[in-house]
């Protein structure tokens, strides 16, 4: 076997690999080993982050580690089995509140969890709900909670097709924000929320966590590791066997069926695959992914309000398929990567062209023309007080247009998304120095 | 009694509000065949140059200053005010022009969704440009008649209703109107067929802009009237109407059928008739339906439509073929 040739295929098993080519192998491997290494700090790879991030890059990266596994399912849902879903943040919601009703703490123990317990007198006060239960029943759960959720919500999918089907689904996002002001039991306040489960490893419900992902200290008395990279390390194996899950599904005979779904649903069931079946399934698969990601995006987070499941988390889903490319899962990856690291790349460049603002050349005759302050007689779009709301604009303001820009241009020129860009690239070199 | 007529009112004022950026949703889809989630951006950007017009410096290259203005004493007369409402509409519609040619017109003949996606992309990037102009503290749209009422038989109706009202006819009236002239025809004709339309001789670029323009405008002036109704900014474009209110509209335009401008008008009261009359009646179980549900009856008012039509009221049906 040599290092490959793209899209040659000499045998089955070949053209059935995770990676066919050693070159593939040889980059996943690459890019998996210099994550590690970046994430211990070691000397060339971790200050490449750090350049582009920030020193506390480790804690966005995990956030975009458990919105990776919430987009892997929104890929198997949209890209795969082709059914259109505005409603992924609200899979994600209930994943998260199953983890923090299972896992959260309570003073008040089980008798918070029935709904409106403060109207029928059963404690003094408004209570949390919360079990207190390890994270080996929680997480599994909370998929499992979301799964059922999306089983239930899939005859729609039938019934109700494409942009219809959409707009349904944006309806159920509507629905959650509004269930999660109705049970402030299980939400906690609507504005503020309430504490989610720390990631710990425990077999029940003793003092000391048998693996403490919360605080900094040795890890198995073997290397001594940071809170945020224990977090990442154990972040980055969800990420792994979720990926290798998604992609064994694509490639056996449930994930065809569902490609054929996505293709074609009358030609499908007409060759014998059963609609309603796969459709189902494609729910159920899709919601478990959004709901381990929203537990963990919870957990990791510590402390998330009902508000932060909107609607706006479902087009940020929708985004990340569409400029990643849909239907493959390194572009989804991808597409997470970019989707929610480049707003802090751009606020880190601001950050950066504020430092230079005083002194000579090239660099602060730009930083000077973007950049104001808000006073009279310095213009620029880009505003770095933080008082006045008025034209020249924040920086997380322009983080929002240059996102949607992206949305509508990557749309236009590049429909395959990140992933097209990638076999563009890889097709110009797989003959060269031959045009073919 | 009082209280009955009184609700019924403020549902028909909504309604008709409902109604009108439904039918800009419908226009545009029967048109183009995009569904136009940036439809809120739009029609908030309107607003905000009625209230740029009104309130701040008046219509732009006149020597006489704004006669609207707040220090220009009581010169505020309606037909003045609906000078500016019309410029306003017409700026939109030039807004709407510009997204057509730069982002949708190179994507002619895209899958829906994907269109779909392309304006949920210009609704995210135009909103920063409307949170940034209207600030926390809303701005005024100037309404001439203020927040004056009519009392009839204890019963109290205020002025904006019966504005809202006209203005809904107005614009179904008009677009009855189009829909009968040589664009609307034409406009029909490339939403039948595209192709076809095309060998006839019509130009359907210009169809496609036509639709946006005119789409636009209508989303402009839902939001203006949404603006000036008594209820919540009251009088103020405000962050109350954020940008995502266009999905407050989806089951409106879901419930009507896509493409469907007698389904707009029927979606639009119907839905408001629910909305209101739930937030009005249900109020006393607001500890356990939760604060604010009214918001979501519209959506529960389609998911039951939609399992039982799935194309909407008066939709057309999508024949499936292999």
């Amino acid at each position: 076997m040599s290092l490959g040739r793209p899209l040659l295929r000499t045998s089955y098993s070949e053209d059935t690999a995770i990676f066919p080519t050693w070159f593939q192998k040889g980059a996943a491997s690459f890019l998996l080993l210099s994550l590690v290494l970046m994430a211990l700090g070691a000397p060339v790879f971790g200050d490449i982050p750090k350049f582009l991030l920030g020193n506390t890059w480790l804690n966005p990266v995990s956030k975009t580690l458990t919105f990776a596994v919430a987009a892997l399912g929104i890929n198997i849902l949209v890209g795969v089995t082709g059914q259109v879903s505005l409603g992924h943040a609200f899979f994600m919601g209930s994943g998260a509140y199953t983890a923090v009703v299972l896992g959260g703490a309570s003073d008040d123990g089980w008798r918070a969890c029935i709904p409106f317990h403060d109207n029928l007198g059963l404690l003094e006060q408004q209570g949390e709900c919360g079990l207190g239960l390890p994270m080996w029943i929680w997480l599994p759960a909370s998929g499992a909670v979301a799964a059922m959720i999306g089983i239930l919500v899939s005859p729609a999918a039938v019934k109700v097709r494409g942009l219809y089907l959409a707009i349904v689904t944006v309806g159920l996002v509507f629905i959650g924000l509004h269930l999660g002001r109705m049970l402030p039991e299980y939400a906690g306040d609507f504005e503020s929320g309430r504490k989610w489960p720390k990631m710990d490893i425990r077999l029940w419900k003793e003092e000391t966590p048998l693996v403490a992902l919360n605080e900094d200290g040795q890890w198995f008395g073997l290397i001594y590791l940071s809170e945020e990279q224990k977090k990442f390390f154990f972040l980055l194996a969800v990420v792994m066997l979720m990926m290798w899950f998604a992609k064994n599904l694509v490639r056996t005979r449930t994930g065809r069926a569902l490609q054929a779904i996505r293709d074609r649903d009358v030609a499908a069931e007409v060759m014998g695959v059963p609609e309603f079946h796969y459709k189902r399934l494609g729910f159920a698969i899709s919601s478990f992914y959004a709901g381990i990601g929203g537990a963990l995006f919870a957990s990791l987070n510590g402390r998330v309000s009902p508000v932060d499941f909107g609607l706006l988390l479902s087009v940020d889903f929708i985004a990340i398929l569409l400029i990643g490319g849909a239907g493959t899962i390194a572009g989804t990856i991808l597409g997470t990567l970019f989707v929610e690291l480049l707003p802090r790349m751009v606020e880190k460049l601001t950050a950066w062209m504020t430092s230079k603002l005083e002194g000579e050349g090239t660099i602060s005759a730009i930083a000077n023309f973007l950049l104001t302050s808000g006073q009279e007689g310095d213009f620029g779009p880009i505003s770095i007080s933080t008082t006045s709301p008025g034209w020249p604009m924040s920086v997380f303001l322009w983080n929002l247009v240059i996102y949607g820009v992206l949305i509508v241009v990557f749309l236009i020129f590049e429909p395959l998304g990140l992933f097209g860009i990638w076999l563009r690239v890889r097709n110009y070199w797989k003959g060269w120095p031959f045009s073919y | 009694m009082i209280i009955f007529v009184q609700t019924l009112s403020k549902a028909i004022a909504l309604g008709s509000i409902y109604a009108i950026l439904a039918l800009s949703f419908v226009l545009i889809f029967k048109g183009t065949q995009v569904l136009n989630f940036a439809a809120g951006a739009i029609s908030m950007a309107g607003a905000m140059f009625m209230s740029i017009l009104v309130a701040d410096a008046g219509i732009p290259f006149l020597p006489w200053g704004n006669p609207l203005a707040p220090d220009a004493g009581d010169t505020a007369s309606i037909p003045m005010w609906l000078v500016h409402l019309v410029i306003a509409l017409m700026l939109a519609a030039l807004l709407g022009l510009v997204l057509e040619r730069i982002a949708i017109r190179p994507m002619i003949g895209q899958p829906l969704f994907t269109m779909a996606v392309i304006t949920l992309g210009l609704e995210i990037a135009i909103r920063p440009f409307n949170l940034d102009a209207v600030a926390i503290t809303g701005r005024s749209v100037g309404i001439p008649w203020g927040t004056e009422t009519w009392s009839v038989g204890g019963a109290i109706f205020p002025k904006s209703y019966l504005a809202a009202m006209v203005a809904a006819a107005l614009a179904f009236v008009f677009v009855f109107w189009f829909y009968r002239s040589r664009f609307g025809i034409a406009m029909r004709a490339v939403a039948f067929d595209q192709e076809a339309a095309m060998a006839q001789g019509i130009n359907v670029g210009r169809v496609f802009a036509m639709a946006w323009a005119l789409g636009a405008a209508l989303a402009a002036l839902a939001a203006i009237f949404f603006a000036m109704a008594p209820w919540p900014p009251a009088g103020n474009v405000s962050l109350e109407i954020h940008p995502f209110w266009v999905f407050r509209v989806l089951p409106v335009v879901v419930l009507g059928g896509l493409d469907s401008v007698v389904g707009a008008l029927v979606g639009g009261l119907i839905i408001a008739f629910f909305e209101i009359f739930a937030g009005q009646y249900l109020a006393q179980w607001t500890s356990i339906l939760g604060p604010g549900y009214s918001t979501i009856v519209p959506y529960l008012v389609m998911l039951v439509v939609l399992l039982i039509k799935p194309f909407g009221l008066f939709g057309t049906e999508e024949i499936r073929r292999v």
